[in-house]
């Protein structure tokens, strides 16, 4: 396996960064815009909900397979160019985004309805309630299921080797074909995607014991 | 308790090493060609293409999976069963054929495999049973006439684990080469535009331009592809049976009669992809001996 690591090492560093440019992008991405929809979701407007909410059931329910693809195949064929790697991130921003909605929304739920009431007999502005007042215990709520979205993330970066995105698992096939070492190879590979989700795990644990979501 | 879960740890890490190192090393053991002599219904499992037009394609009215290969691959198993066995198909692609082959999961391959020397390091093959040769698919108003037209900012698709994937990046360099998972993912890639031409045999792609009119081949064919029948190391008295039943249909007028079935119309005599055996009628089994080049 070293022989490997050894011939192929610039294949995998840059695959490696490849997956890790694709994660970083899609994840801040898929924060964003789930965030948004996840509030969009609970919102007062009968319309800005109904988009919100077939969004994300849309893009929760088809494979992440489907939408790269209409992205690396559909889009250059009737608008304008993209590449395997630029269609791997979207779709996987899109995809991701959509869990990260749900997860959001959930947290939205929890947090008990009196206390908007509260905020609103005081005159207070609903904008203003869910930005100062529920908000920050969404945020402490949903870190530890956005810490499981976020290494699925990682993980489901892989899908770019299906559209030449030049990622780990890409060259990881590459190389596989070419020494005919798959078993190795992709045990390697394995091991590299361990090497960023674990981090990842850490970072998340740590964050989780800061904000102290355990204590109550 | 904690040093428990440590030990169920250890032990579950011991036992998924174990598995993944027993799958990595698990072929076939037995004999194919004495499992074929000693059963009263034997089953042989090729692997085939099941993306390939004319090869290997899965025909949705049927749901069966037909082609040139398939064809062979029957005839074959009748010639060394005696008619008694059963021809089971597993659909493969160039990446997964070999892996399923050294699992044992599939007794021989039957997949528009070209006969490579780094292949043949891991992997016995057949006689020549047809030739192909590299060439490239362009659209109807491809500026690409040749191999030689193309220059680095011509980006090239080509299949994962193929023979042409390999070559087009010796050949030239300088082109960017994209690796697609199968055929026909490369062939939406070619036609979305993700790159210039696409790459691999050319019997394959004239296969494609039989359902796609509005592409051409760009030019002649770069390179000799013979296509064997790849069985695992080890399986000498199998490959003594494969060899034989080859040599039969091959000098029955069997082979000639699947090759006119579905390259009659698509590949003229003398075209690139033709083999010998096939124009003179019967006769002469495989005249290539050294099918390694």
């Amino acid at each position: 396996m070293s022989e490997l690591l050894q011939q192929y090492w610039p294949l995998f560093i840059d695959g490696a960064l490849h997956t890790i440019l694709s994660s970083v992008i899609a994840l801040v991405l898929s924060l964003l815009i789930g965030t948004i929809m996840g509030i969009t979701q609970v919102s007062t407007n009968k319309w800005l909900r109904g988009f919100a909410n077939v969004y994300v059931e849309f893009f929760r329910n088809i494979p992440l397979l489907v939408i790269v693809m209409f992205f690396y195949v559909a889009i250059p064929m009737y608008l304008f160019n993209i590449s395997g790697f630029w269609a791997g991130t979207i779709g996987l921003t899109i995809y991701t985004s959509s869990f990260i909605a749900d997860n959001v929304r959930a947290g939205i739920e929890t947090v008990p309805k009196g206390q908007m009431e509260a905020g609103l007999s005081q005159g207070l502005k609903r904008s203003n309630i869910m930005r100062h007042i529920i908000l920050p215990q969404v945020f402490r709520i949903v870190i530890p299921p956005l810490g499981n979205q976020f290494i699925n993330l990682v993980k489901n970066s892989s899908i770019l080797a299906m559209v030449a995105g030049l990622d780990l698992m890409y060259f990881g096939d590459f190389v596989a074909m070419e020494t005919f070492n798959t078993f190795d190879t992709y045990l390697l590979v394995g091991g590299m995607y361990l090497a960023i989700t674990l981090p990842l795990t850490y970072a998340i644990k740590k964050l989780e014991l800061k904000l102290g979501i355990h204590d109550n | 308790m904690k040093w428990m879960k440590h030990k169920l740890l250890g032990f579950s890490i011991l036992l998924m090493t174990l598995v993944l190192v027993g799958c990595g090393e698990a072929v076939a053991e037995v004999d194919i060609g004495t499992r074929i002599q000693t059963e009263e219904t034997p089953v042989l499992t090729w692997g085939v293409k099941a993306d390939t037009n004319l090869f290997g394609f899965y025909n949705i009215q049927s749901s069966k999976i037909e082609g040139f290969d398939i064809d062979i691959a029957s005839a074959l198993t009748d010639e060394m069963t005696n008619g008694n066995g059963i021809a089971d198909f597993v659909e493969v692609t160039s990446k997964t054929r070999i892996p399923l082959l050294k699992t044992g999961k599939i007794d021989g391959i039957l997949a528009t495999m070209t006969i490579t020397e780094e292949r043949e390091k891991q992997v016995d093959f057949s006689d020549v049973y047809f030739n192909g040769g590299q060439s490239l698919l362009v659209p109807e108003d491809s500026e690409i006439n040749s191999i030689e037209d193309l220059t680095e900012e011509h980006t090239v698709l080509a299949i994962k684990g193929s023979s042409s994937t390999q070559n087009m990046r010796e050949l030239s360099p300088q082109v960017e080469v994209l690796d697609l998972e199968n055929y026909s993912e490369g062939f939406v890639a070619l036609q979305s535009g993700q790159g210039h031409a696409l790459t691999t045999d050319d019997a394959i792609l004239l296969g494609m331009i039989d359902q796609n009119p509005n592409y051409r081949l760009a030019g002649q064919s770069f390179t000799e592809e013979p296509y064997g029948i790849a069985i695992n190391k080890g399986q000498d008295f199998f490959h003594e049976q494969l060899e034989a039943a080859l040599d039969t249909i091959q000098g029955n007028g069997v082979y000639d009669e699947i090759y006119e079935k579905w390259f009659g119309e698509i590949l003229p005599a003398g075209a690139p992809g033709s083999p010998s055996t096939s124009t003179t009628g019967a006769a002469e089994p495989a005249l290539d001996e050294s099918g390694d080049e």
